[in-house]
């Protein structure tokens, strides 16, 4: 029936794509766009929009996708998200917006993610820019992290006309956006840091290499630099590991270490010094996104890769989306299993990995059912490689060096959900460092909902 | 980019540069290290700080030409006027070195063993311990005469310097530890050892000072990405704990410290290939022994 399937969205093959980083998804051109926005109802009570953590206008940009006036679209979204480009890539818009889809009740949802990415890719390759605020105000903020929920708040806060600086700790802008997210899911100098130029462009000063805690603090950014309010955004950064026999062997790394020497200091590429581990057999540990990007990276360096994960797909937290892409380039997943134990060679290498099979118990207190161990399953895989996508925590740095920021047992920072406010006054917080390791849109729900609390302050003081 | 203000040649294939960058000069402490990239394709050089001056705004650093983008940086020595990246300060301070814990401090009898480069990160220490009224011995040590360097900067802050060569080209013909167990054969005594250097050597001394013991605290560097926490490559054993070394070090008790796997940790992206070039270059003086090559398996 007519509307009922979206326009499909052209894709490398999977066979092509497995030996190289170029990006998978290929997106939409004109026509297609056209196209699959002319399936969107314009609902009076948009749902979708609810779905969407920074509330885009989701059905008005559609329709002047449908019109052919791209520019207003990309306008229509940039009121309310600064990293189009990256969330029309990466956001989980299968559970957001598309997710919340009237379409999707008989047939399938519109394609707003990947209406999305076409509008802001449009935007970046013709040239549009995003508004910049008319005048500033005269009130200075710093932002700590340059990840989606820096980049959003500082972005936000410029529009304002607030004179804001971020402080990155590595030496290049984005965060996860660098370091994690491989090129061929989000392409770095193409659209990271495109977007990071775009909030430049609103007048956003980043000054990279300074680790807040380290280099200076919060306190002496406050008293010492004239900043009025500070928001931290500086994500969940602590990987951890499982705590199992022959952890600490050769070629045994965290997804972190494994996914920052291939995107940030590209190790893949020719020329660069930093190296990287290029296994023939590839345990990766855990099933979430970070797993996927970590297990589809060392697919491509050449090894053979299996996902190990103690549940079944049912709770694979990994978007589907990013399965399916696996699934597809020849990874192999290895369900209901845990590593017990890493075997090591005489030299301290990594030769294989003891696995436990697992089957699903009660549903624990995260709702998930809880798995266990079969008693007598154990068996060996032969590996070289073993990388830990096992999720991470905040980093201490900042929090250990804050007077009065609070935590909580998790180690993250304490702040409201709608405006972002800590224990400490004029100091902020959102995204990873408050909730743990999330995702990008949810950081940038926070970092928007924190440059509003900020606003907020400033406005009364 | 981060101006390079001063370079210097200390000896075979160690050199030293002052860089600009102010506000690591202005809160870094002895025992720190900094991050330096020095361009678009370089590694992140995880290096101990050896010096600083807050008024100027600089901090010293000392490099061996080991890997490619170190050697590449003594290459390009006449002509490289600035890096690109340089962060820091990371990692905890010297105890030691830290003002609440002076009163302490001044009633121990130090001795310092600084092995090879671990002469750049020692400097530091003794110097502030100098200025703030401690005095400390300093068992200084390398491979052969031409391999030391800041002697005479040494000498002007420890109590007593002593020089020892492994080939016996210059000062006691031994090594850090032969030079120590000299002293206490003599009847000298101490009640902290801080000792920085190669592994090999760290290891050595802790199973002599165990024996004496005597408290060690050695300044682990190993493999590092990010240098904030983030990549965990830097992990070693501890006690039975798995520490950090970007974030809970670089110092620790070496008393604790699980060197031989440390050892091995080095190792992992040391390839056939450039052992093989290493023996090569190095020729009969690659006899092995520096506990980081693995030239010796």
């Amino acid at each position: 029936m007519e509307g009922m399937t979206r326009v499909p969205v052209r894709e490398q093959d999977p066979k092509v794509r497995a030996t190289n980083f170029e990006e998978v998804c290929l997106g939409y051109n004109e026509e297609e766009a056209v196209e699959e926005a002319k399936r969107c109802l314009n609902c009076k009570n948009p749902l979708c929009v609810q779905g969407c953590p920074v509330s885009i206008n989701i059905p008005a940009f559609i329709q002047q996708v449908k019109e052919r006036n791209f520019e207003e679209a990309y306008q229509i979204i940039s009121q309310s998200s600064a990293l189009p480009a990256v969330c029309g890539r990466v956001c989980p818009q299968e559970s957001q917006c598309e997710g919340k889809c009237i379409r999707g009740i008989k047939g399938e949802p519109v394609s707003i993610g990947k209406l999305e990415r076409f509008v802001a890719d449009w935007a970046r390759e013709n040239g549009i820019k995003p508004k910049k605020a008319e005048k500033l105000n005269g009130h200075k903020v710093a932002v700590i992290g340059s990840g989606p929920a820096g980049l959003t708040c500082a972005g936000d806060l410029a529009k304002l006309g607030y004179d804001v600086t971020i402080f990155e700790a590595l030496h290049e802008a984005g965060g996860v956006l660098s370091y994690g997210i491989p090129e061929f899911r989000l392409p770095k100098k193409k659209v990271v840091a495109a977007e990071v130029e775009n909030v430049k462009s609103l007048g956003v000063k980043i000054e990279t290499n300074v680790v807040i805690g380290k280099s200076t603090t919060i306190d002496e950014l406050i008293e010492e630099e004239g900043f009025e309010a500070v928001f931290i955004g500086s994500g969940a950064g602590l990987p951890r590991f499982m705590g199992i026999p022959g952890e600490q062997a050769n070629g045994v790394f965290s997804a972190n270490e494994f996914l920052t020497r291939n995107n940030l200091m590209k190790a893949f590429m020719e020329g660069y010094d930093t190296p990287i581990s290029r296994g023939k057999k590839v345990v990766v540990v855990g099933g979430g996104n970070v797993a996927m990007d970590a297990a589809r990276t060392a697919l491509r360096l050449g090894a053979e890769v299996h996902v190990v994960y103690r549940r079944g797909e049912a709770e694979l937290p990994a978007r589907v989306e990013e399965v399916h892409h696996a699934k597809e380039e020849g990874i192999i997943f290895d369900l209901l299993q845990n590593p017990t134990e890493i075997l090591v060679d005489e030299n301290g290498w990594v030769k294989g990995v003891k696995i436990i099979k697992m089957e699903l118990g009660e549903p624990d207190e995260s709702g998930r059912r809880s798995p266990i161990e079969i008693p007598g399953s154990e068996y060996e895989i032969e590996a070289d490689t073993v990388i830990m996508s096992l999720g991470t925590s905040p980093n201490p740095l900042i929090s250990s060096t804050t007077k009065g920021l609070e935590i909580n047992r998790r180690k993250c920072i304490v702040a409201t959900e709608d405006t972002g406010a800590t224990s400490k006054e004029g100091v902020y917080a959102g995204g990873d460092a408050v909730t743990g390791a999330a995702t990008v849109i949810l950081a940038m729900g926070a970092g928007k909902a924190a440059a509003k609390g900020i606003d907020a302050y400033l406005s009364e003081k | 980019m981060y101006p390079i203000v001063k370079k210097e040649i200390l000896a075979d294939k160690i050199f030293l540069m002052e860089v600009k960058a102010e506000r690591c000069a202005k809160s870094c402490l002895p025992g720190q290290f900094i991050i330096v990239k020095t361009d678009e394709k370089g590694e992140r050089i995880p290096l101990t700080i050896c010096d600083y001056n807050r008024e100027a705004g600089t901090v010293t650093i000392v490099v061996q030409a080991v890997g490619a983008s170190t050697e590449r940086m003594l290459k390009n020595i006449d002509t490289i006027e600035a890096f690109q990246d340089f962060v820091g300060p990371l990692g905890c301070p010297s105890e030691l070195c830290l003002e609440e814990n002076l009163e302490e401090t001044r009633k121990k009898k130090i001795v310092f063993i600084a092995g090879g480069l671990g002469t750049a990160p020692v400097y530091p220490q003794v110097k502030w311990l100098h200025e703030h009224g401690v005095e400390a011995d300093v068992i200084m040590g390398s491979r052969t005469k031409d391999l030391l360097f800041y002697m005479d900067e040494m000498k002007a802050v420890a109590k007593n310097c002593y020089i020892c060569t492994d080939d016996g080209s210059f000062g006691f013909h031994g090594v850090g530890t032969a030079q120590l167990q000299a002293l206490y054969d003599e009847g000298v005594t101490y009640d902290q050892c801080v000792a920085i250097g190669p592994m090999i050597m760290m290891k050595f001394v802790c199973l002599l000072t165990k024996k004496l013991n005597l408290p060690t605290i050695v300044s682990m560097n190993p493999i590092m990405v990010d240098g904030t926490g983030m990549c965990g490559a830097c992990r070693l054993v501890v006690g039975d704990k798995v520490k950090f070394a970007c974030v809970d070090g670089p110092e620790f008790d070496g008393h604790l410290v699980d060197f031989d796997q440390a050892m091995k940790r080095m190792q992992q992206y040391k390839t056939e290939e450039g052992r093989a070039k290493l023996a090569l270059e190095e020729g009969d003086t690659h006899h092995g022994g520096c506990g980081q090559c693995g030239g010796d398996k």
